[in-house]
């Protein structure tokens, strides 16, 4: 075992190196018209060869440090603990849940508008990472292109508004829904796929979007994106100082107050999360319905639940459109918060973070998910000091995740339906 | 009366033909017993019947409707029910799930008629209704497939299979309920690789070599007939 431990850990070391030192060990100086090459100081090199020797290590006793690792309940006190009664469970959630909704209902009026503001983009991801969780949580299709129906929602606002003047209130519906036929147009042809196959032809379809976003530069101003997206109004009212748009009023004029720009900000928030509330419990709902129920057994075992008389295409694609819908409803508002959108928001990383969250979070688990939501986007604003890491922190803590709990934060714990309570 | 009809049916895998022009008859209320050695294609008739492959030839009829180019949903919503090779119970769900998952077309007061009436016959499950169905073992796995497949009520079951990898005991019980669903008036379409139950429980027996038929009989000409019990019955 010792010489086996030996080998692989000597392996892992040289790739350290492998990988490391082209990437540090060399820095790009421009002098006069050329750039040259020079060699990084010794310092850095040090450091390299350090790393390279903890991984050396780290690897050597890495049956004793995971086994160590294992033994730390206090690290999760939830782990070992009895699973609680169904009834009692959902009480427990549910009380739970309402006092979070009330207290984020409250909250942006006592901080700082940045904070605010960071707010309603972790309430985008819930709604996004909620989406994705029903297409690769619930239906077990795993889906790398999702971002473009986020793109899809938030570029139909963005259209219709410069192009049409349509408000906030009208695209929201318009969006969702287009992001949802998006959903069912590819579903037709790629769910006959499955596994890798599916992620690739979804992933293609993704940078499709993408591309074409960016090259329809008459339509869409391609890499220059589209600006002056309308705030949300409230009932005819605008958060700006003046109105903009004849027959409206302006908020801060109507209350008698004095013009702030947070209003708009908290007004946004708000709207953000109501829509996330009404993401999760409309999710929540078919979760028990028996549509629900199809998409977890066509995740099961595929030939038992077409044996059941279900049609795999219906299942598959009740779950892309559902999902699809509720991106596009998050895109929306997330064209109206920037103002301005590009094609560069909607990179093939965006789809790899929110399906990051879903895998955090435990897939399937609605609680789970929205925890890795909040976890995944403040970490990195919180760490902004390690920008240039973020990436890498971000890998180590998947990696340390799926060592210390591979089913995610929250597991998912079904919820069973009782026959014998409905009399 | 015949429950399902196969007329000269051929199914291809892409260019190779697995059945070469099979015809079958299953009457109401008959166990019919197909038997046949690996890879003879037993299993892709049933699917066949079950319109995934669909025939690429020939006919299906089930209770006087030609079904043969049916999509699969509308199949198995049709009053017929399939407990596939290797079981395929949802191993995530607990057994009380994969129940209803079995009667998912149907009213919840039928879901709960079908799950009594499926625990009365398998007393196994209903001690283990919250279990988990993966962490069961081989043998109440096949009954809570086989339960299953009654939650829809179905007309006509078939089995494929179902004494795979199974302790004697269990299969005895498995085949005894097989029999008691004939008293019920379901039809029984089995396949088995073992051969002397199958046939000894069966009205009528077929036997399938390299996707044609080769004889068909009652279960007990069957039996006596020195051929079958070369090949299938150990000499
Ligand atoms: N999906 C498939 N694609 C291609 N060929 C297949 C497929 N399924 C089965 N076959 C082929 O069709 C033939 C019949 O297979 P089938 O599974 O129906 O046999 P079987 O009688 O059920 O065997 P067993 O008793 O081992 O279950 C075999 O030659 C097999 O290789
Ligand atoms: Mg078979």
């Amino acid at each position: 075992m010792a010489a086996h431990n030996l080998k692989h850990a000597l392996f892992c070391a040289i790739v350290t190196l492998v990988i490391a030192y082209p990437i540090l060990g060399f820095n790009l100086t421009s002098s006069g018209t050329n750039i040259v090459l020079e060699g990084a100081k010794t310092h850095t090199i040090g450091l390299v060869l350090l790393a390279a020797v903890a991984v050396f290590l780290f690897q050597l006793f890495r049956d004793n440090i995971t086994g160590l690792l294992g033994k730390a309940p206090a690290l999760n006190p939830l782990a070992n603990r009895q699973p609680m009664e169904q009834s009692k469970r959902l009480k427990l959630e549910s009380t739970l849940l309402t006092l979070i909704i009330v207290g984020a209902l409250f909250w942006p009026f006592f901080v700082s508008r940045g904070s605010v503001d960071l707010a309603t983009l972790v309430l985008i991801y819930v709604m996004l990472a909620l989406g994705l969780n029903v297409v690769v949580g619930l239906a077990g299709l795993l889906d790398l292109g999702y971002v473009a129906f986020y793109a899809v929602g938030a570029y139909t606002f963005a259209l219709l508004s410069q192009y049409y003047g349509v408000s906030f209130w009208f695209a929201l519906p318009l969006g969702a829904l287009l992001a949802a036929l998006f959903g069912l147009v590819l579903g037709f042809p790629v769910l006959r796929l499955r596994g890798d196959y599916l992620a690739i032809v979804t992933l293609g379809f993704g940078e499709i979007i993408r591309i074409l976003l960016n090259n329809m530069t008459n339509l869409t101003g391609g890499p220059n994106g589209i600006g002056g997206i309308p705030d949300p109004t409230l009932f005819g009212m605008e958060f700006g100082r003046r109105v903009k748009e004849e027959g409206n009023t302006s908020f801060h004029e109507t209350f008698g107050i004095a013009y702030s720009s947070e209003h708009k900000i908290i007004f946004l928030y708000l709207i953000a999360l109501v829509l996330a509330v009404i993401t999760a419990l409309v999710i929540r709902r078919l979760m028990r319905m028996p549509v629900g129920r199809a998409w977890e057994a066509l995740r099961e075992d595929e030939i038992a639940a077409r044996s059941l008389g279900l049609s795999r295409t219906a299942v598959k694609l009740s779950a892309f459109t559902i999902g699809a819908f509720f991106a596009g409803f998050a895109g929306t508002v997330f064209a109206s918060k920037q103002g301005f959108i590009s094609p560069e928001s909607f990179v093939f990383l965006e789809s790899a973070i929110i399906l990051a969250i879903v895998v955090l979070g435990g897939m399937g688990s609605q609680m789970g998910v929205i925890l890795a939501a909040i976890a995944v986007t403040i970490l990195p604003e919180l760490a902004r000091e390690f920008s240039e890491y973020r990436m890498l922190i971000f890998g180590a803590a998947m990696v340390l995740m799926m060592v210390w709990r591979p089913q995610g934060l929250l597991p998912m714990r079904r919820i069973h339906i009782e026959l014998k309570a409905q009399e | 009366m015949s429950m399902l009809v196969l007329e000269d049916v051929h199914t291809h895998y892409g260019k190779i033909e697995a059945l070469h022009g099979v015809s079958v008859e299953v009457n109401k209320g008959e166990i019919v017993s197909l038997i046949g050695a690996n890879g003879a294609g037993k299993t892709t008739l049933l699917m066949t019947v079950c319109g995934s492959p669909q025939a690429s030839s020939g006919r299906i009829i089930l209770e006087g409707r030609d079904i043969t180019r049916d999509p699969t949903a509308s199949i198995m919503r049709s009053g017929i029910a399939i407990v596939p090779e290797g079981r395929r119970v949802f191993s995530g769900l607990t057994v009380e799930e994969n129940l209803h998952m079995g009667g998912f077309f149907n009213t919840k007061a039928e879901i709960r008629k079908s799950q009594d009436h499926v625990y009365d016959l398998f007393p196994r499950l209903k001690e283990r209704e919250h279990q988990r169905a993966g962490t069961m073992s081989g043998g109440e796995q096949q009954m809570l497939a086989i339960g299953r497949a009654l939650m829809s009520k179905p007309s006509m079951i078939i089995l494929d299979e179902p004494s795979l990898g199974l302790a004697p005991l269990v299969i005895k019980q498995i085949f005894e309920i097989i029999g008691h669903l004939r008293e019920e008036g379901i039809t029984v379409f089995l396949v088995e690789q073992n051969a002397h139950q199958a046939l000894n429980l069966a009205d009528r027996g077929y036997v399938l070599e390299t996707g044609r038929i080769r004889l068909h009989d009652t279960g007990k000409n069957l039996l006596a007939n020195p051929d079958v019990q070369n090949a299938y019955l150990g000499g």
